[in-house]
């Protein structure tokens, strides 16, 4: 455990420079947005006089250098203060804070769901490398993986939605229907059905695939033939031995995955009309508002560092070989 | 003396190999005996032991027969088998007292705890200090040499009758070497086991052994007292052999090994 | 037996390699046999497929003709896929050779920028560069590199770090050649070939990326791409549903067939390894 701690520490140091560099550089990118806050926000308005424009300009600091403005952001964000949506008119945190639940929901189900399945039909297809279910797996996975997550997502609205009309079509709960407590839960569950399937196909496949080929590497590892001649049993050996030994890919993956479904949330999102994270950042695109895709980037990497700390952790959880070296 | 175990014509092909791993190879194993395997890296020799026992790869071809007294025996229970390389020999991500107990539990019907006890033994058994603790400790924080004793422990943990050791010493440095081949001597000697050495040294063979089996590209060249084989061997290829060592090393093989 | 013949001994390559031909021979002959612009309106809006001989897969909502759409789809994809591609892996070849060769402060550095590039979530940086720069061809393969240039960087890194130890890097050191001369002309074109190794992979993720971009609206508005086709497809989705799952079925093909050559190459590597 104090290795874990340990290793925490010290990740958690490492992180604080490349964030200062996130930070840095997508302040500096979204600086040459063209037309600025003061733009956007005279468009949202409906126009206003020059004078009017430049008082706007020094609310917002843009008659300073660029490296006042981002010290001024970056002391602004030591206060958890990430400044104003132009296009939505309100704290950028309070929207970000009210729209990221349904994104964790909504990548939580789809993780948990592909991790277990993928890994549960990657222990199948690795039970026997190179046996029939071991191919059809193997292909069958590989073909999933390769379908945009968004394209399937339409596929299954229409199928599912339009035609069956066994869920809703988009939305994450039903407008003014008066549900509280479990009913409202339920209807939410309802709702988020097609798009944590869509997300979870493809994070399925991938964790099939890996656990397929951790398992294949942990067969031909001498340990399984030293526990074959102890006389463990063969279903114990692939679950208790090599699967376990197999699942630590699959935990780095989780870290490193963490990046790309945020940024798959945008699409899926958008295609089922589900008003979290990833929409806000589509939202901020279409709306000009560069401060509000500011802290739509700042919050998602935070996030990534945070998963993959956590994906730290339980690493050196399961793996005792972890941090080992380490002076104590 | 009766046999343990007889071989008789057998041969053994890997999967896509072209070449057999051993071919038409008749002997036995007499109950009760030591008998050292020797031969160069290549010859054969482990794949002699997982044919015995069957552990030979999914796929591989296996002619002759095998005839074990009272049956085959069952992994684990009837025979212990310790492997070169103690490093690859344990689940790494699993603590030991978890892989003994798995082990104990799989033979006996033993509560966790009193597995655990007897685990406890086990290592005091084969000399690990603090047996307790090594219990919760991981492979990869034990040494090369302590580790083989464990693999040891775990081997003779259902007092089998039949106890493999494939070069266990080969991986590790000379002091240690000696310790661990005395150790098995000493557990073989007072558990009564019948001891299956493989090894490429002669002068460890001549020393542990009654028995010598020669092994030189998949055939068995000759086999013999320990005595014989080294005072009056009757093939070049294990005079060779002899002499080779003589050269390197001048006073007597036989009891030059503690 | 030499490679090909090795190549052709793996059904997933042969799979892979004839979808990969087929959309290759589609995006190579669009031009030929689609000559005009595929977004000008070539008839009735929302023909049904095989109702109109001289559009075989009818028209769109703006009465497009969808199979000229597809195989100029094809094309975009195809150049964004290997040229996002191309870039990432030349870039983070040379960032991860000069970190690898420059050791010490460079090397820390650079991989800090490489770690702040990994956190950020690659499509959300496409999205905020083509916001910011303006959605064209080039920029759309610049934002799709941005997200993918990290991986080639730290294999390439790994791969330099044990290169620079062999002896001929010491005698080029001796003989007084330029560190950044020995760098890209002796170490980046050893290192170079393990760092292909993921370029199926990234090709891959980058006709995915695009098709997510245009999907949204923020591919190069000029060029007609599967993603826009899908998005477009879209708004009918109702009636005419086919209008999105064909370039939909057009990218998984494209996508698999990356996939599945790439499987075909790393199997006749590596029976070439486990003959040796
Ligand atoms: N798993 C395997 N697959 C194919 N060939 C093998 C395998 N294991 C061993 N061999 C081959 O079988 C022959 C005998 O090997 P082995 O019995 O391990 O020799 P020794 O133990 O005497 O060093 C060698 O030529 C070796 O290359
Ligand atoms: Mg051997």
């Amino acid at each position: 455990m104090k290795r874990a701690w340990r290793l925490l520490l010290r990740r958690s140091l490492t992180s604080i420079p490349v964030l200062m560099l996130v930070i840095t550089g997508t302040f500096l990118l979204l600086e040459n947005a063209s037309g600025d806050a003061a733009d956007a926000y005279l468009v949202a308005i409906g126009g206003g006089d020059a004078g009017y424009v430049a008082d706007l300009r020094a609310e917002y600091g843009l008659d300073r250098s660029v490296w006042v403005r981002l010290w001024f952001y970056i002391s602004n964000l030591a206060q958890l203060d990430l400044g104003q949506s132009v296009a939505l008119n309100r704290p950028i945190l309070d929207v970000i804070l009210e729209r990221l639940p349904v994104t964790l929901w909504l990548m939580g189900s789809a993780v948990a769901l592909s991790f277990v399945f993928g890994s549960l039909l990657g222990v199948l297809a690795g039970a026997r490398p190179g046996s029939a279910t071991d191919r059809t797996l193997s292909i069958g996975s590989l073909a999933l993986y390769s379908v945009p997550s968004f394209w399937l997502g339409l596929v299954l609205s229409v199928v599912f939605a339009v035609q069956l009309r066994w869920f809703p079509v988009s939305g994450i709960e039903t407008i003014a229907s008066g549900k509280t407590g479990l009913a409202r839960a339920g209807d939410i569950a309802l709702h988020l059905v097609l798009p944590v399937a869509s997300l979870a196909m493809l994070y399925l496949a991938l964790f099939l695939r890996l656990m397929r080929a951790g398992m294949a590497e942990v067969w031909r590892q001498d340990f399984v033939l030293a526990a074959r001649a102890r006389g463990i049993k063969h279903h114990k050996i692939i679950l208790q031995h090599i699967a376990r030994n197999a699942l630590l890919p699959l935990i780095t993956m989780l870290g490193l995955q963490a990046a790309g479904m945020l940024g798959g949330s945008v699409v899926i999102e958008g295609v089922f009309g589900i008003p979290g994270f990833g929409r806000l950042a589509a939202e901020a695109v279409s709306g000009r508002d560069a401060p509000l895709l500011m802290g739509v980037i700042l919050t998602s990497s935070i996030l990534v560092i945070l998963v993959n700390l956590a994906v730290d952790m339980v690493y050196a959880l399961l793996d005792p070989r972890v941090g080992a070296s380490d002076p104590a | 003396m009766s046999a343990l175990v007889s071989l008789e014509g057998l041969s053994v092909r890997y999967p896509r190999s072209t070449t057999p791993a051993l071919e038409a190879v008749t002997m036995s194993v007499a109950q009760g005996e030591k008998l050292a395997i020797i031969g160069e890296s290549g010859s054969g020799k482990s794949t002699l032991a997982r044919a015995l026992v069957d552990l030979l790869p999914r796929g591989s071809r296996c002619d002759g027969t095998i005839t074990w007294q009272g049956g085959s025996p069952a992994p684990g229970r009837d025979y212990g088998y310790v492997f070169q390389d103690p490093g690859s020999s344990f689940d790494p991500i699993l603590s030991i007292g978890a892989q003994m107990v798995e082990v104990l539990q799989t033979h006996f019907p033993l509560t966790r705890h009193d597995a655990r006890v007897r685990a406890a033994a086990l290592l005091a058994r084969v000399q690990i200090p603090a047996p307790e603790l090594a219990l919760d400790a991981y492979p990869h924080q034990f040494s090369g040499g302590q580790k083989q004793r464990i693999a040891i422990a775990i081997a003779i943990a259902t007092g089998p009758k039949l106890l493999i050791a494939d070069e266990p010493t080969s991986a590790l440095d000379t002091v240690v070497q000696a310790e661990i081949v005395a150790l098995l001597q000493e557990l073989v000697e007072s558990d009564a086991m019948t001891l299956l050495f493989i090894t490429h040294d002669i002068a460890l063979a001549s020393g542990l052994a009654d028995r010598i089996a020669v092994f030189r590209n998949a055939r068995l060249v000759e086999i013999g007292t320990a005595n014989e084989i080294i005072t009056a061997p009757r093939r070049s290829y294990t005079r060779g052999l002899v002499a080779a060592h003589l050269d390197l090393t001048t006073p007597v093989l036989i009891g030059d090994v503690p | 037996m030499n490679f090909v013949a090795r190549f052709i001994r793996s059904p997933e390559g042969i799979a892979g390699l004839v979808l990969l031909s087929l959309l290759a021979a589609a995006a190579l002959l669009a031009p030929v046999f689609f000559p005009g612009d595929p977004l000008a309106i070539e008839g009735r809006p929302l023909l049904r497929p095989f109702e109109h001989p001289g559009l075989p897969l009818g028209t769109d909502r703006l009465g497009r003709d969808v199979m000229a759409e597809l195989f100029h789809g094809a094309r975009a994809s195809m150049i964004v896929g290997i040229s996002a591609a191309a870039v990432a892996i030349l870039v983070g070849a040379l960032v991860g050779t000069l970190a690898g060769f420059g050791g010490g402060l460079i090397d820390e550095a650079l991989m800090r920028v490489v770690e702040a590039f990994q956190i950020v979530p690659g499509f959300l940086l496409a999205l905020a560069f083509v916001s910011v720069v303006g959605p064209s061809l080039t920029v759309v393969v610049i934002a799709i590199a941005l997200g993918s240039w990290t991986g080639p960087a730290r294999l390439a890194r790994a791969e330099v770090l044990s290169i620079r130890e062999r002896d001929f890097v010491a005698a080029a050191r001796v003989i007084g050649m330029h560190p950044l001369e020995i760098a890209v002309k002796e170490v980046l074109p050893l290192a170079l070939p393990p760092v292909m190794a993921l370029t199926s992979v990234i090709v891959a993720g980058a006709v995915l990326t695009e098709a997510a971009l245009s999907f949204l609206g923020l591919g190069d508005p000029n060029i007609v791409t599967w993603g826009s086709m899908i998005a477009e497809g879209r708004n009918v989705l109702r009636s005419a549903a086919y209008l999105s799952i064909v370039p939909g079925l057009g990218l998984v093909a494209l996508v698999l067939g990356v996939y599945l050559f790439g499987e075909g190459l790393v199997e006749a590597l590596a029976r070439r390894e486990g003959q040796g």
